[in-house]
């Protein structure tokens, strides 16, 4: 678990004091990913750098598992922290072996432990472990060297992971395809993550938790459910977009709307035929209400894992939704 | 002091002499910008042939120029010229070549081909695209090659007064010659202060050309 | 397409011609006889020019290097922009106003001459050292901090191997500039093949002067081209692929 209390940092130029970090309090459990979203200039990369002190604390604490980071040895602290920025991280005067090999050969580990070390990782991320052993970053495509950043900053295997805008400079499609892979990937893993972001739907992607932070100040903790569902503040509303609504309906799967309302009507519609507009139980709500509305009927064949019929999607069950949804989906439909 | 008496008796000396150096260094510097220019240019359309000429370039500038010097002076003797401002000008000539052809052709090479896209795709000939796109972005890069070629010429042109070219390299040659330091002195400090001057001035021509963005990459 | 490539082979043929009328003249005109005659005097004055390049090469690169390093150090920093423009201007002195100024203090002789070469080596070395290793991606050494490694081996995995390039060429340069220099320290007493060049010039003697300047060029094309195994022997493989762009 991460603590920071009363988290701040001054920096003072000339005079002149800026307050980039202002009394953050919060804290991260053990196996979380927690985004912190905001502006640019808005303190997240500050507050991230701060827990690996490369950015010292001016006021405050940070504890992870109770234990005060300024009690520790930085040096040491920073090789217990797996860290992973936005781009050029590679060391390219290194093979991408190497590359990864840097931490556990600074923890002392021996040839043959790094040497599994790097394969393990390897097949982790996807890679070939034989083709890229002797290879140098540049010659690898920008997917692929954030691929082993990643697996760089999880070659000692820390419990804790900073990740700084990790997918920023990534085209959206292999954006997209590398924030599953780092989810397929943390499931295995668990590690306690905070992972800097100023993209909402990456944060409601990828979040257990989102702290979203404006001029320094931590402006909302919560769940992406609970920011969409329920924005602390004008500030908040605004960064997360009119759309919330709607953003919200990815965070929900057919499934789940189904488990709202368990109701013997659904076997009556067994029958439906399977056309063009159907839905299956994982398509998340947002896409489902596309079909909908694409649909002449207003109606969409809910379809199983096996592609068999399970039932019949309409309008009104996202009526079930009200019990989730404080404001009228009704409104965003029509 | 000495060394300013002797700037203030022979202030007039002092002038001419600047003057010679820096007629033979302008005309040298001037033709190898004539000759070098295009043929950086020229040399960009042709890969293998962009090759050998720089490493020519290249080899010609390893040598050193009072070496040089000499070789001119037996080849210019069947003229009658192997002594004197010519062999000194053609030596200038040929080492301000490397600076400008390899400045001019890693400049033109180096113009955002998006940015030659562009130019291509609204229709332009290759030589408007050579003077409306591509001359005026790389015009920085030739101007620090110019000013190269400028700084190290005033260089070599010092050591030419060694074969009868003048200017302020006179001063050192005969000063070291008849041991008279004072003449040592004020011969090495002009030609210092006027390779200076002309590399601040030549920076600030090479600011006035650059493209003014607001952050440069 | 065939028009051009005409061209091309002309200039080709052309400047080998130049090459081989070049050493044909040579010979002709006596310079290999010069040499051929005097060997102990040449292989005596290569000695002593090798010598002189060797000495205040190898002591500028050790007095640049860790000169350079320094100043780039946190703690240093903000003298950074001193020493950078006093190379600069340094730079821009022509090496035989050096020469000629080093020699109105220290007088004629050996030492003055390599002292003199040494100071005109420094700069270029030591600028080209600053720039590599400022141009090393502060996202680079912000990885390597943040995942602990210490000011030391950030320095010598991270910061050196990746200015290496900056800082060979450097040298490579200035070897190459000070073999050219050196030809210039008979002038101030240092001896060196200088000596058959500048008595040649004065005697009117080509056959003399061209002893001189042969082994002179010879000496520095080897020495560039030595410079040039070594860097690629020693940089990186990782970064490489830049010396074959330009």
């Amino acid at each position: 678990m991460i603590t920071f209390s009363n988290v701040s940092k001054i920096y003072e130029s000339t005079g002149k004091k800026v307050t980039a970090v202002d009394h953050v309090n919060m804290s991260v459990e053990e196996g979380e990913i927690c985004v912190f979203l905001g502006p640019s200039g808005c303190g997240k990369t500050t507050l991230l750098r701060m827990v690996n002190r490369l950015v010292q604390i001016t006021e405050g604490s940070i504890e992870i598992d109770g234990k005060d980071i300024q009690a520790l040895d930085s040096i040491e602290l920073r090789r217990s922290i797996g860290y992973v920025i936005q781009q050029n991280g590679l060391f390219p005067n290194m093979t991408i072996e190497e590359n990864i090999n840097v931490v556990p050969k600074m923890l002392g580990w021996d040839a043959g432990k790094r040497k599994n070390r790097y394969k393990e990782l390897m097949e982790m991320m996807g890679l070939n472990p034989e083709e890229f052993r002797k290879r140098f970053p540049w010659e690898l495509s920008g997917g692929q060297q954030q691929r082993i950043g990643v697996a760089r900053a999880l070659a000692a295997d820390p419990p804790v992971m900073l990740m700084d805008e990790p997918f920023g400079a990534l085209d959206p499609i292999i954006r997209d395809h590398l924030q599953n892979e780092f989810l397929r990937i943390q499931k295995d893993v668990k590690k306690t993550i905070l992972f800097v972001s100023h993209d909402i739907d990456e944060a409601i992607r990828l979040g257990d938790k989102i702290a979203i932070f404006n001029q320094g100040q931590l402006m909302q903790v919560g769940t992406p459910d609970q920011i969409l569902s329920d924005p602390k503040n004008e500030f908040v509303r605004d960064f997360i977009g009119s759309d919330r609504e709607i953003k919200r309906l990815t965070l929900l799967t057919v499934k789940d709307l189904l488990n709202k309302g368990k109701k013997g009507n659904r076997k009556s519609n067994l029958t439906a035929e399977i056309n063009e507009f159907y839905v299956t139980l994982d398509t998340d709500l947002r896409n489902a209400l596309a079909v909908l509305l694409a649909s002449p009927t207003g109606e969409a064949v809910i379809v199983d894992q096996r592609n068999q019929p399970h039932g019949i999607l309409t309008f009104t069950d996202y009526e079930l939704l009200t019990g989730v949804h404080p404001s009228k989906l009704k409104s965003i439909v029509h | 002091m000495e060394f300013f008496e002797f700037f203030s008796t022979s202030w007039n000396e002092i002038l001419m002499m600047t003057w010679e150096h820096i007629q033979l260094v302008g005309l040298a510097v001037g033709v190898a910008i004539l000759l070098g220019v295009p043929f950086g240019i020229y040399i960009t359309q042709h890969e293998t042939l962009s090759n050998l000429v720089l490493t020519v370039a290249g080899i010609i500038m390893t040598i050193p120029s009072i070496a040089l010097f000499g070789i001119m002076i037996p080849i210019l003797s069947v003229i009658n010229q192997g002594i004197g401002f010519l062999p000194a000008f053609l030596a200038l000539v040929l080492y301000s070549q490397l600076p400008i052809i390899r400045n001019t052709f890693i400049a033109i090479k180096n113009v955002d081909p998006n940015m030659r896209d562009a130019a291509i795709g609204m229709g332009m000939t290759t030589w408007q695209r050579l003077r409306k796109v591509e001359i005026p972005i790389a015009l920085p890069v030739i101007m620090a090659g110019i000013r190269t070629a400028v700084v190290l010429t005033i260089g070599i042109g010092a050591i030419a007064a060694y074969i009868g070219a003048g200017g302020l390299g006179e001063y050192i040659a005969r000063g070291i010659s008849t041991s008279y330091t004072t003449m040592v002195q004020v011969g090495a400090v002009s030609v210092s202060v006027l390779a200076i001057v002309a590399d601040y001035l030549l920076g600030r021509i090479q600011k006035q050309v650059s493209p003014k963005t607001a952050h440069s990459k | 397409m065939k028009g051009r490539s005409k061209v091309e082979t002309m200039i080709r043929i052309g400047l080998y011609a130049l090459l081989i009328a070049l050493f044909v003249y040579a010979f002709q005109i006596g310079a290999f006889t010069y040499i051929a005659e005097n060997p102990s005097e040449i292989a005596y004055l290569v000695g002593q020019h090798i010598r002189m390049v060797a000495i205040s090469s190898a002591a500028a690169i050790c007095c640049a290097i860790p000169l350079g390093i320094f100043i780039t150090r946190p703690q240093f920093k903000r003298f950074e922009f001193l020493v950078i423009n006093f190379a600069n201007i340094g730079q821009t002195v022509p090496s035989i106003a050096i020469l000629a100024l080093v020699m109105t203090y220290l007088g004629l002789g050996w030492q003055t001459a390599v002292f003199a070469l040494w100071f005109s080596s420094l700069l270029p070395i030591l600028r080209n050292t600053i720039a590599g290793i400022d141009s090393v991606h502060p996202a680079i050494i912000d990885a390597g901090k943040g995942m602990g490694m210490t000011q030391k081996l950030i320095l010598w995995k991270l910061e050196l191997p990746n200015a290496s390039y900056a800082i060979l060429a450097g040298i490579r340069t200035a070897t190459v500039i000070n073999v050219g220099t050196a030809a210039l320290a008979f002038l101030i007493g240092g001896g060196g093949l200088g000596d058959l060049i500048f008595t040649g010039i004065s005697l009117y003697d080509t056959g003399i002067m061209l002893s001189g300047a042969l082994p002179v060029i010879l000496l520095a094309i080897t020495i560039d081209f030595m410079l040039g195994i070594f860097e690629k022997l020693i940089i990186p493989k990782g970064l490489q692929r830049k010396v074959e762009a330009i």
